[in-house]
């Protein structure tokens, strides 16, 4: 992320509807386990701020009457049979760790 | 005078569904695999791959719903539950939140105070996660994705236990359900079925709820019943100094006896579900429903009462008989090929029992014939072999499933019913032990067992022990 303000941000501060506040932010750090600097705060708020806008713009249709959809195709019931298909992908697989030990991916230490 | 308090419990259980294949891939569900060998892009969550849902999760958790008296979703789908933690290669799990498979439900437990309704709040479908092994050393983890995407039902109880005992009660029951359906082999050591206990203590009386806690990594009943009566304490404890229960999650440590609150930030619960937009939803119709509930085993609370009533067996031994579906179709099988019920109960209680113990087997382990018990019993009822010989032919049944007329036969096991014979070794049996002779003749009764077994040992166990006995006397 960009260290410094944005011209972007600077300009959409004054126009944004919704507001994130300083805590929003801080929480959504949290969740996504990522620490932001300052600056990478605001740009990120300013952007977030930019889509519920966005998103808003839905609010303008009248989708009263319209049901609610839960895909986007009209298709349901799509199963596999219980068979296995897959055979020993483990290079495969492992191919993609960042770190490898042994044969399993190795991360920095977790508590479980 | 002391308060009085309540505990108050609900359980959520998971349980590792029996499918052989995982629930959006066909990766292998087998356990004990080495590390990653099972795994393809789907289960370790790679960009671009799609998950397909195994049909026999839905059938699995289908008749689970309609054992425990759930009301069905008949249109349910999946969502997206969001966290980050490397044992959850997606950063999110696939499972349901808005339209679970199964809802409104109960089982019946019994206990020492009588029988119970538990209610179930909502039973869902959805994916395990994988394996982490931390390395105390270089101070990093380890994660195996074998066990990533295998099959999971989560049942949610309400609220209804009151005790430790009612817990018990209950995991038993639904642990009976689910191994009668077939749907999971339910073993709690090795995790197949997970239980994770709220608590929350109330002054009697009262009708509103305490705060309440969550406990997790209990892997045993001995775990789950400690885990209770530690935290019933320590939250009365905590009231009773004027002090506040905390609504945390706790893990036990079985070692410690004791349980301590996990740091926040992982217990940070907002999971930001939305719908999962990779997987259709699902449509079960009536005759889907019609067709499970016709599949339906006979459960063990029937099992139960039919084998009181129509084989004359008392409670104890029927709960022992029943107590896993394989041994209950053993029985069943046994009892039917000989026609002698008692027996095959006998076998099947005791010898049976002791040689799972041995073994460090579980009764769903057996892989004997009902045929070759029944041939068995047989062959002791016709006096053919003797009931140490027989013991021993059932030891050769239980490992290796031998037909036992077959080996009878190949080791020279009949009986010997030669009257010579067994005269001729009687008397040298009694020539040999004069002390032994002389010790029964000036009335020591004991003095005649040392000498039958002198006899069957040199009979090779071969003879009739009650027919030894009674040319014993007559020679004496
Ligand atoms: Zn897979």
């Amino acid at each position: 992320m960009a260290d410094k303000i944005s011209d972007e941000t600077m300009e959409h501060v004054t126009k944004a509807k919704n507001k994130i506040s300083d805590e929003t932010i801080e929480y959504v750090g949290i969740l996504a386990k990522l620490e932001l600097s300052e600056t990478e705060k605001q740009n990120a708020k300013a952007d977030m701020e930019k889509m519920l806008d966005y998103i808003d713009t839905l609010n303008e249709l009248d989708t009263s009457r319209v049901e609610p959809m839960s895909h986007v195709f009209p298709v349901n019931n799509v199963f596999r049979e219980d068979v296995v298909t897959n055979e020993n992908h483990m290079e495969e697989t492992l191919a993609n760790a960042p770190l490898r030990g042994g044969d399993s991916f190795k991360v920095p230490k977790t508590i479980g | 005078m002391a308060k009085q308090y309540d505990t108050v419990i609900g359980l959520e259980v998971h349980i590792e569904l029996a499918t052989k294949t995982k629930i959006f891939c066909g990766c292998s569900t087998e356990f004990g695999g080495a590390p990653n060998t099972h795994t393809c892009p789907v289960c370790t969550g790679m960009p671009g791959s799609l998950p397909v849902l195994n049909k026999q999760v839905v059938d699995y958790a289908l008749a689970i719903g309609l054992a425990t008296h759930c009301h069905i979703t008949q249109v349910c789908k999946f969502d997206r539950k969001n966290y980050f933690y490397p044992d959850n290669p997606q950063n999110y799990q696939i499972s349901q939140l808005y339209l679970p498979i199964a809802r409104d439900g109960w089982v019946e437990i019994e206990t020492g105070s009588g029988k119970k309704k538990v209610r179930i709040h909502e039973m869902h479908m959805e994916e395990d996660a994988g394996k982490l092994v931390h390395d105390e050393w270089d101070d990093t983890s380890l994660v195996d994705y074998n066990r990533s995407g295998v099959p999971l039902v989560e049942i949610v109880s309400e609220p209804d236990m009151r005790s430790a005992e009612e817990v018990i009660a209950y995991l038993e029951k639904l642990r009976h359900i689910v191994q009668y359906l077939g749907a999971s082999d339910c073993k709690l050591q090795e995790g197949s079925m997970r239980a994770d206990v709220n608590l929350s203590v109330r002054e009697v009386g009262s009708d509103t709820f305490g705060t309440r806690t969550e406990m997790k990594n209990l892997n045993s009943f001995k775990a789950i019943t400690h885990a209770i009566e530690g935290e019933r304490k320590r939250q009365i404890e905590l009231i009773e100094e004027g002090k506040k229960v905390v609504q945390e999650t706790r893990r036990w440590d079985d070692n410690k006896e004791s349980s301590h609150a996990m740091r926040s930030k992982e217990d940070a619960k907002d999971y930001r579900y939305f719908p999962e937009p990779d997987l259709v939803p699902i449509v079960i119709d009536d005759e889907w429903i019609a067709r499970i509930k016709n599949q339906e085993p006979e459960f063990r609370t029937e099992k139960l009462e039919r084998y009181k009533k129509e084989y004359d067996i008392s409670q104890v031994d029927a709960e022992i008989l029943t107590e896993s579906k394989k041994m209950a179709e053993l029985f069943e099988a046994t009892a039917a090929l000989c026609k002698k019920p008692k027996k095959a109960a006998n076998w099947l209680m005791v010898e049976t029992m002791r040689l799972l113990k041995d073994n460090a087997m579980e009764p769903q382990d057996l892989r004997f014939s009902p045929e070759n018990l029944a041939s068995l019993i047989d062959l002791a009822d016709a006096k053919t072999i003797n009931s140490s010989v027989a013991k021993e032919v059932f030891e050769q049944i239980f490992l290796h499933d031998v037909d036992p007329k077959a080996y009878v036969k190949d080791h020279g096991l009949m009986t010997v019913n030669d009257e010579d014979a067994l005269r001729q070794t009687l008397t040298e049996v009694i020539a040999a032990n004069p002390q032994a002779v002389a010790d029964y003749r000036g009335g020591k009764e004991k003095a005649l067992g040392a000498l039958v077994g002198q006899t069957m040992k040199a009979m090779k166990g071969k003879a009739n022990p009650g027919r030894v006995n009674e040319l014993l006397r007559e020679m004496l």
